[in-house]
């Protein structure tokens, strides 16, 4: 297979990542935690009459996308939000540099927000001279280890607790206690301060709604809301795909996020922005700005079988029943989104000759389509794109980006050998006639095949033959 | 930024929908509870996220208020510019509890918020009871930070106001009209398991939440 050089290989990161057994323990008893918490969560909830709703919402949202953004964006407007468009990361990165600028800001303060992520934003603005602070404490911690989230919910579940306080103690001169509660409340005395400096606040949205353009953000810690609250300006940046229609559509999406990711039947704190801060208001920011960012997502739709992938509410749950996330955890996969949401919606926004592991990364065991709130088709997504990444030519047409990427070399010649053989019907019945006769022959190992398996040989005798030899039962009409 | 604005759309408007529209029940979300049964359940759902609910009638409550302070030590407590504990006032000064009115813009004065402000004491438009949410909807009079800010959060609810479930809340008024800067639902004082999923209370927020319940008379 020939695939660029700056590709992303999952094969030799999770092969690392399964030697590595203190990651494997942090993973393994963390996802164990969150299944059963998810388990409970739903008790006494008709779950998949909640999930039918849940995908049903999701589903009608992205049907009507474009009229819903354009409404969003007008309601917001007349709220006082500022809307930008952002065709790619970059793009977005330009428009929330071109703002912090223009404010003459220096340090930002960031919610949890996984597209900014994907654009890679902080790198952006200290480039630009501007620190981005991360106030989420998974991410704190993240950032302080120059690392990248392992989880999109619990970004640094991929270490412990001791690990953490070494990491607490060097950057920032903690004492070495590996007790959560005390670097807890140290994380919360050092970004106290940050919060009442910061010139400008970025956080992400979990659901925009279009009706009202009603900003909608879910979180515990309280980061979320000091974030969009305190400084003198905020910035909202979201993917385009995670508007829906009106107020009526949140409950229902409020009742499987949180109890999908963490089990908890609410966050601590559901925070609904409508306006920047009014003239008799005493706090809040005097400005609001919400990004859409494209980044590949309307590519993705226009495909209506992988445009599924979009109703993803970000929730994580995939992650923590997927037996091969919890296995290798989130940094194999190399990507911002990790898991089985990761390996679907990764190739699609990259391409799969970036990503050409990610498909069949997978034992297909259904288990992350069994638990998506939204009910995306994972599985299927995963099979289409394997497909995918041997399909397509300039005969067939085939959106997915770095379609027909896995086949080169030996398999595309075979295939095309094959393909030229059943168009030469006398060639054919030869090459039939020696397969049958040379059976002996055929290679008793085949790679990865025959480690479990025996070996398949040709029949001695064709189906055509057998078929012919067949005595008749009935008569022809 | 209008040309990426139009070729987004552009890009989106192209797909031709084939799908139909998936039929949207929300009988799912819908809970008939009698008001025991919602007090009953908004009790315990807090309770369980590590909230304190006193469930007192309206005569107590100033003096359950300063019991409330003066147990957790509390030297300061914000009040809104305008707001309806006027008997509190005397009762806080014999403890010796200083009262701070949020009545200037945060930026005159948001050192001290952050920093001598033990305790805040809002109202609440209602709550929910699956959940075991307060909702707010702050105002020039109860401004957004003082539900965030200081250490330990004192909510007030009205038993009349509370809800089996946020789908029932939603479907009236106000929340059908105009949205405000802010709403919000608060569900326990702010935490986080970000460390090796270990629970710890008052990550950035609030470390404590007591709430009130006002029975009815």
């Amino acid at each position: 297979m020939s695939h660029s050089n700056s590709a992303i290989r999952f094969n030799p990161a999770a092969k690392e990542a399964l030697g590595n057994t203190q990651l494997r323990s942090n993973f393994r008893s963390a996802m164990d935690g969150l299944m059963s918490k998810r388990l409970n969560a739903f008790q006494g909830w008709d779950l998949e009459a909640l999930r039918d709703l849940g995908a049903a919402i999701r589903h009608n949202a992205l049907r009507q996308l474009p009229d819903l953004l354009e409404q969003l964006e007008t309601q917001c407007q007349q709220n006082g939000i500022e809307v930008h468009w952002a065709e790619d990361g970059d793009d977005a990165c330009r428009i929330i540099t071109d703002i912090c600028q223009q404010r003459k800001a220096r340090q930002v303060i960031k919610g949890k927000s996984m597209v900014t992520e994907e654009m890679e934003l902080n790198h952006y603005l200290e480039q630009a001279g501007i620190t981005a602070l991360e106030s989420d404490l998974g991410e704190y911690i993240v950032q302080l280890a120059e690392e990248t989230p392992s989880h999109i919910i619990m970004p640094a579940i991929h270490k412990n607790t001791e690990e953490i306080s070494e990491l607490m103690h060097r950057k920032t001169g903690t004492d070495r206690r590996p007790d959560a509660r005390y670097l807890t409340h140290s994380a919360r005395q050092q970004l106290r301060q940050k919060f009442q400096q910061a010139d400008v606040g970025i956080s992400g949205v979990n659901f925009a709604i279009a009706e009202t353009g009603t900003l909608c953000l879910v979180e515990n810690e309280g980061n979320g809301r000091l974030t969009t609250t305190a400084p003198p300006c905020h910035i909202a940046v979201t993917g385009i795909e995670k508007v829906i229609p009106s107020l009526n559509e949140l409950p229902a999406l409020l009742a499987l996020l949180p109890r999908s990711a963490t089990g908890q039947a609410i966050t601590t704190y559901v925070n609904m922005i409508s306006r920047p801060r009014q003239s008799d208001e005493l706090d809040g920011p005097e400005a609001v700005h919400l990004v859409l960012v494209d980044n590949g997502r309307s590519e993705i739709y226009q495909d209506e079988e992988r445009a599924d992938t979009l109703r993803c509410i970000r929730c994580g749950a995939c992650m923590n029943h997927c037996p091969v996330y919890t296995r290798v955890g989130g940094h194999a996969y190399g990507t911002t989104y990790p898991g089985p949401i990761g390996k679907i919606l990764m190739p699609q926004l990259l391409g799969l000759d970036q990503t050409p592991d990610f498909p069949s990364a997978s034992t297909l065991c259904g288990a992350c389509g069994e638990v998506c709130p939204v009910r995306i088709p994972i599985p299927d997504l995963l099979v289409r794109l394997r497909s995918d990444k041997v399909d397509g030519n300039s005969l067939t047409r085939n959106p997915t980006r770095g379609h027909g990427a896995g086949k080169a070399g030996l398999e595309n010649t075979v295939w095309r050998l094959w393909s030229w053989m059943n168009r030469q019907p006398a060639f054919y019945r030869i090459m039939i006639a020696m397969a049958g006769r040379l059976r002996v022959l055929s290679p008793r190992r085949l790679g990865g095949w025959t480690r479990f398996r025996t070996a398949p040989r040709p029949a001695p005798k064709t189906l055509h033959q057998l078929m012919k030899q067949r005595p008749r039962t009935g008569q022809r009409p | 930024m209008n040309q990426a604005r139009d070729r987004i759309l552009q890009r989106l408007r192209q797909r031709q929908v084939t799908s139909a529209a998936m039929p949207t029940d929300p009988g799912v979300l819908l809970r008939d509870w009698d008001q025991a049964e919602c007090v009953k359940r908004f009790t315990h759902q807090l309770t369980t996220n590590h909230a304190d609910v006193f469930k007192v009638q309206q005569l107590e409550l100033e003096s359950t208020l300063v019991k409330i302070l003066t147990e957790r030590q509390a030297k300061t407590v914000l009040l809104g510019r305008n707001h309806p504990f006027k008997d509190l006032l005397p009762a806080l000064e014999r403890q010796n509890i200083r009262p701070m009115l949020y009545q200037d813009a945060v930026e005159q004065w948001q050192d001290t918020m952050f920093n001598d402000c033990d305790a805040a004491i809002t109202t609440t438009l209602g709550a929910i009871a699956e959940t075991g949410s307060l909702i707010l909807w702050p105002t020039a009079d109860e401004p957004r930070l003082m539900s965030l800010v200081p250490p330990l959060h004192i909510a007030i609810v009205s038993q009349s106001t509370l809800k089996a479930t946020f789908a029932q809340v939603i479907a009236e008024p106000p929340w059908q009209g105009r949205m405000p800067t802010n709403a919000l639902l608060i569900s326990g004082p702010s935490k986080t398991a970000d460390i090796e999923q270990t629970l710890v209370y008052g990550a950035h927020g609030p470390s404590e939440l007591v709430v009130v319940l006002i029975e009815d008379q």
